[in-house]
């Protein structure tokens, strides 16, 4: 069952990688003069427009998201538009983050809005896939020894692993070697990128190395009594809060 | 010996301190000077020595050149034209040298060979230390005696084409000038164009004396490919061409009867077989220097070029001009060139040369009468004066003339050991002083790193092993070792060592502490190595370290590693806003982690909500804002991205580093004139703000005094014009000094620091009570925050207010509510304090220092105060940290009674890592190209910053001193 498990996220994994590559290549045909650096913008586009598409149709055809609960067509349609509404509200967080670690506010904006879209799409899109729109699975799976599944471990290092190329990317900016691959934001979407790819593959390694993490039992899960109790339902607490600054999603699922 | 870990801490900053000054000590040597900034003058030249009493000759020796041409390209080596490549690539300046009437010399550089320094020895003579540079910190323009400016000052008129170096450091020297910049390494063609354009009409004037012309173009194409490059072949024909221009240009205007011109090329410095510069091998400071003038006498074929020192071409070209030597320099004058004079003058010449060296070694070294060239001057000049005697008798013979060379024999000889003498002393480094230093540094580190489990246990206390130590066999054995490895380093060495001129008792304690600490340091690290002393359960505090741990791990090690390059330390402050951002979001983090809980967690994060009935209402109970604890879970998510926030606003109000300095930002447009109105807005705001941020926990008497402090500060910048009042009208106002104003502040400062003082005096010696302590520290700090306030720019304040707003939030929210021990807690405010230190528009090169801190409110430049003034406010920011943090700890006192030491211990553990491996750094790289400009000054912020950290330790242990007297 596991090394089954494990020999599909492989060949998944394989199989974005790979789309990353042929994202790489397929505009040298298109594009006039394209290179990494010199047209950035345009392959930081067709990475993420890539992996996006390759990881909705993966994991669409594996069928991992997780089990709905209704087949109407307007759940569907909801979901596809809560989904996208989470996405861009990453892509804003992403480019909220950066600006904060220093990026320029007005100036090359777009460049920093399009690092922010690689991220999401190599973060928040995957946990969408996998997970569905809904905030207490991401907070699930990203709490401590909350992964339940190879895919919530999987997403775990993928995502650790972009971000944290995205976060080392950014040291070799203030070096004085006047490199094309220094210009923002090209080491730190190319670091991001890196990082992903390594996460592809660590995920499995460690998957397959570290067999006790899914031996564990599922044991009380956020998932039923979620977070709703810390937004002062529960009543060891006992200060509820105006119902105005009630988070939706609370109230829309589990209250 | 058992001792509490501040204390402990404090010792080992203290004696870092003093491994970091002979270490600074050995790395600058100091530098030769009869005086700063005084220059020597024409009536101040001696008169020709003569025995008997005659009328003295003091007759100005005239000039011997015309006009003076200096080419000078950057990075020539000896052999470009010297060697083979001289042959195929500068046939002209070849053929001169070999047939025309020229004299060639092999000219050695001095260490460092980068362009400044160079520069400032072609024209002071002397050898410039990273010292002088500190020395002028407020101007880049060279303020020592320079031949430069005696030209000037002897009207003659100076024109300079090349790198813009020499435009700052001589401005309003140069009656006409077009700097080029040597920012563009990769452009080695328009930088060259850009120097040779004007020469064709620049030669056909000639309302000029002194042309120099200082080439880039093959300085960067050594740094691009090499001094093999097929590039340097070009470059050297172009620049042979030039000098074939110019001469022929100068021999055409030679007009009968008046004085011959000279034309002189030269390099700063060589270029290494890599084509970069910096350091000391033998390419590297191997350059030529040819003299070309019709004086000279014509040569015959190729002679192998002698050697001299590149300094000796001031002392040269100041005679030669007619124009006295410049006070400082240590150069000798080159003999051939006053070959064609008459006996008399060159002896005139040499005694004029050796009377300035003698009267720069009278100033610069005590016992200069024992020296060997000193000696020889003076008898020199004796039989210099019976030769005149005799000349001015009128006696021709053979006997005289014999005479007369002998005298010159003797000058030449004085000469060179005087000018030895000096340059021993000079741009050297005493690797001595400088290994010893790092030794006992390292030595410090490593107890300190050793100590650290029983430093950072709950009792808080180290055990020494000091009396085995000194009592042990391998300590006596390891001082007589050290003891005869210094009589050995001090006989043997031709340096002079700054240890080997201490007095022998000195040497001895010296030796005796040093090898104490190591005999220390070895028996701790046997204890600890031994089998069953280790305690139980410490393996555990390994597994669980958490993200934050390891980012606070990463961090602090990344951060030292960053250190090797250079063009991190230029950028440090990215480092540490990085870093500071990284480590708000870790925290942010963690309040969702603990707001959002985990169920599966282990229970010790359930424990958050018995905390909330602890003792902490009963320490503090005026100093909390009030909150609900509903809202208290928002206002904990809420507070790291206020931080963040604050952050990001802090870093666009001031840029700094190298890279990006130039980008417009905050600080600037609120300097500027139409923004007063916005200035005063803010710095009013950022006043009220701090004032209400402050006085929550200060007596009813501190808290006036604070408010009318306070308006004085606002008064002060309004007094200096600054800021406006918004009564006074915008124009036609008479600006003042603020002396009264700021005076007026410093009465309050005092003040408040003085009713703090009383209230931990009290607390320690009549009623052991905690709150009246917390109380008496808080005012201590508000006082530093007044005394800040009065310092710092106004466009600044808003740090200030922001340093205090998220110091406010983040100990009610963050730390308290968070239960981050002592260590995290220190370690935060550490980084804390760097990032301000930042924010402030502090960066690691000198010349950002804000001088104009050292003269609020007093009426003219007094030394000690307004170095002071100037220390505390450009460390305002790790300094507010460091006091907000021995506040912190003490009014948290109830939850662990060892907090304050451990916060100590991990204050000096934090500053001494990056010191050490800074210092282990720098001795690596001392022949690196940017030693001087980036490495140099980084030493003397992190030395400065070490002082500043052990008072603030030494003050922490003063604090936990009461504690345990308490208890």
């Amino acid at each position: 069952m596991r090394d089954l498990e494990i020999k599909g996220m492989v060949s998944a994994h394989a199989i974005i990688a790979s789309s990353i590559f042929v994202a790489t290549v397929m505009p040298l045909f298109f594009v006039d003069n394209f290179s990494i650096y010199g047209t950035h913008l345009t392959w930081l586009y067709s990475v993420s427009g890539s992996v996006s598409v390759v990881n909705i149709t993966v994991f669409w055809l594996l069928g991992i998201s997780p089990p709905t609960k209704k087949h109407t067509l307007s759940y569907k349609v909801s979901r596809a538009v809560r989904s996208c509404l989470y996405f861009i509200l990453s892509c804003l967080l992403f480019h909220a983050v950066v600006v904060l670690y220093g990026a320029p506010l007005l100036e090359s904006a777009l460049e920093t809005f399009s690092l922010a879209v690689l991220l999401s799409s190599l973060t928040t899109l995957r946990c969408l896939c996998v997970l569905g729109p809904s905030v207490q699975a991401w907070i699930r799976v990203f709490s401590r020894e909350g992964a339940m599944s190879v895919w919530d471990t999987s997403l775990q290092i993928t995502t650790a692993c972009s971000v944290i190329g995205a976060w080392l990317g950014a040291f070799p900016i203030p070096l004085d070697w006047d490199r094309p691959w220094q210009v923002w934001p090209i080491s730190c979407s190319l670091g991001a990128t890196f990082g992903f790819l390594t996460g592809l593959v660590i995920a499995p390694a460690w998957i397959h190395w570290h067999p006790e993490v899914l031996g564990r039992s599922p044991g009380p899960l956020l998932w039923e009594s979620g977070m709703c109790d810390t937004f002062g339902v529960r009543p060891s607490i006992g200060l509820p809060l105006p119902s105005s600054s009630r988070s939706p999603c609370c109230l829309s699922r589990c209250c | 010996m058992k001792i509490r870990s501040s204390v402990f801490a404090s010792l080992c900053l203290i004696f870092e301190i003093f491994g970091i000054a002979l270490f600074l000590r050995g790395f600058f040597p100091v530098p030769v000077k009869s005086s700063f900034s005084s220059k020597s003058k024409l009536s101040d030249l001696p008169a020709e020595p003569l025995t008997g009493n005659s009328p003295n000759s003091s007759k100005v020796p005239a000039s011997l050149f015309r006009r003076v041409v200096i080419v000078v390209i950057d990075a020539l080596r000896e052999d470009f034209v010297f060697g083979p490549k001289g042959q195929q690539y500068m046939p002209y300046t070849r053929n001169l040298v070999e047939r025309g009437s020229s004299l060639s010399f092999v000219a050695k550089a001095r260490p460092p060979t980068v362009t400044m320094p160079r520069i400032k020895a072609l024209t002071t003579g002397s050898i410039p230390g990273f010292i002088d540079v500190v020395m002028n910190l407020n101007s880049p323009a060279l303020l020592e005696d320079n031949i430069i400016w005696q030209a000037k000052a002897a009207g003659k008129r100076i024109i300079f084409y090349g790198d813009d170096t020499w435009v700052r450091l001589f401005p309003k020297h140069f009656m006409e000038y077009d700097g080029t910049t040597s920012f563009f390494v990769s452009d080695y063609t328009e930088v060259d164009n850009n120097v040779t354009r004007h020469l064709d009409s620049t030669l056909k004037r000639d309302d000029w004396d002194i042309l120099i012309l200082h080439y880039l173009g093959l300085d960067h194409i050594g740094h691009l490919s090499g001094p093999h490059s097929s590039l340097v072949g070009p470059k050297l024909l172009e620049m042979d061409h030039i000098l074939k221009r110019i001469h022929a240009s100068l021999i055409s205007r030679e007009t009968e009867g008046s004085l011959p011109n000279l034309l002189v090329l030269c390099g700063d410095h060589g270029m290494s077989e890599t084509g970069s510069h910096g350091g000391s091998s033998e390419p590297e400071i191997s350059t030529p220097m040819v003299l070309i003038s019709p004086a000279f006498r014509r040569k015959a074929g190729m002679e192998t070029p002698s050697t001299v020192e590149q300094v000796d071409l001031v002392p040269t070209l100041a005679l030669g001009l007619g124009l006295p030597i410049s006070q400082n320099s240590v150069g000798r004058l080159i003999q051939p060139v006053f070959q064609g004079t008459s006996l008399r003058d060159q002896l005139r010449f040499l005694h004029l040369n050796g009377f300035q060296l003698s009267c720069l070694l009278k100033d610069s070294m005590p016992a200069f009468e024992k020296e060997e060239g000193y000696e020889q001057f003076r008898v020199a000049e004796k039989s210099h004066g019976s030769w005149m005697k005799l000349y001015l008798e009128g006696n021709t013979s053979e006997v005289l003339s014999n005479m007369g060379r002998k005298v010159l024999k003797q000058y030449l000889e004085a000469l060179q050991a005087m000018s030895a003498a000096l340059s021993r002393q000079l741009g050297k480094y005493d690797m001595y002083s400088m290994v010893v230093g790092m030794v006992l540094v390292l030595q410090v580190l490593l107890l300190l790193l050793i100590a650290m489990p029983e430093a950072l246990s709950n009792s808080a206390e180290v055990e020494l092993p000091l009396a085995s130590a000194l009592l042990s066999l391998p300590f006596y054995l390891l001082c007589l070792l050290c003891c005869s490895v210094h009589v050995l380093v001090c006989t043997s060495a031709e340096a002079s060592c700054y240890l080997c001129g201490l007095s022998w008792g000195l040497v001895l304690v010296a030796t005796a502490f040093s090898c104490g600490l190591l005999c220390m340091l070895l028996s701790l690290a046997n204890q600890k190595m031994s089998p069953g002393s280790r305690p139980a359960g410490k393996s555990s505090g390994d597994s669980c370290f958490s993200e934050l741990d390891i980012l606070l791990l990463i961090g602090t090690v990344g951060h030292v590693i960053s250190l090797g390059s250079s063009s991190f330390i230029e950028e440090e402050h990215q480092t540490w806003y990085f870093l500071l951002n990284t480590l708000c979001l870790a925290v942010f983090q963690d309040v969702c982690r603990k707001y959002f809980r985990e169920r599966r967690g282990t229970g010790d994060e359930g424990s958050y909500l018995p905390s909330k009935e602890g003792p902490p209402a009963s320490l503090s109970p005026a100093g909390e804002l009030s909150v609900g604890a509903g809202s208290e879970k928002w206002l904990a998510l809420a507070t790291p991205l206020l931080t963040l926030a604050c952050c990001r606003v802090l870093r666009s109000l001031n840029q700094t580093g190298v890279q990006w300095a130039h980008l417009p930002d905050l600080g600037h447009w609120l300097n500027s004139q139409e923004h007063k109105a916005e200035l005063s807005l803010l710095a009013a705001a950022s006043l009220v703000l701090m004032f209400f941020l402050v006085q929550r926990r200060c007596s009813l008497v501190s808290k006036i005094a604070l408010a009318l402090g306070l308006l004085g500060v606002y008064s002060y910048r309004a007094a200096v014009g600054n800021v406006l009042f918004p009564w006074q009208p915008k124009e036609g106002r008479d600006l003042s000094k603020g002396t009264v104003e700021a005076r007026f502040v410093y009465i309050f400062v005092l003040g408040i620091l003085f009713t703090g003082a009383k209230d931990l005096l009290r607390s320690q010696v009549i009623s052991a009570d905690v709150r009246l302590k917390s109380r008496g520290l808080w005012e201590v700090y508000s006082g530093v925050v007044l005394l800040c306030a009065l310092l710092l720019r106004p466009h600044n304040l808003p740090v200030l207010a922001c340093c205090l707003l998220i110091q406010t939030v983040m100990a009610q929210f963050i730390w308290k509510e968070l239960q981050y021990d002592a260590a995290q807690t220190t370690i935060m405010h550490y980084w804390f304090g760097q990032a301000f230190f930042y924010f402030q528009g502090n960066s690691n090169n000198i010349a950002t220092v804000d001088i104009s801190a050292g003269f609020v409110g007093l009426e003219s430049y007094v030394e000690i105060p307004a170095v002071f003034l100037t220390a505390f406010s450009t460390y305002a920011g790790p300094l507010l940290w460091a006091c907000h943090l021995v506040c912190y700890l003490t009014s948290e006192h109830h939850r662990s009674a060892a907090s304050l030491g451990h916060g100590c211990y991990c204050f000096a553990l934090l500053r001494s890592i990056p010191v050490v491996a800074y210092i282990l750094l720098i001795t690596a790289l001392r022949y690196h190209l940017f030693i001087w400009s980036v490495f140099s000054p980084k030493l003397l912020y992190e030395a400065m910053h070490m002082l500043v950290t052990t008072i603030v330790c030494v003050f922490f242990t003063a604090m936990d001193q009461n504690h345990t007297s308490r208890s």
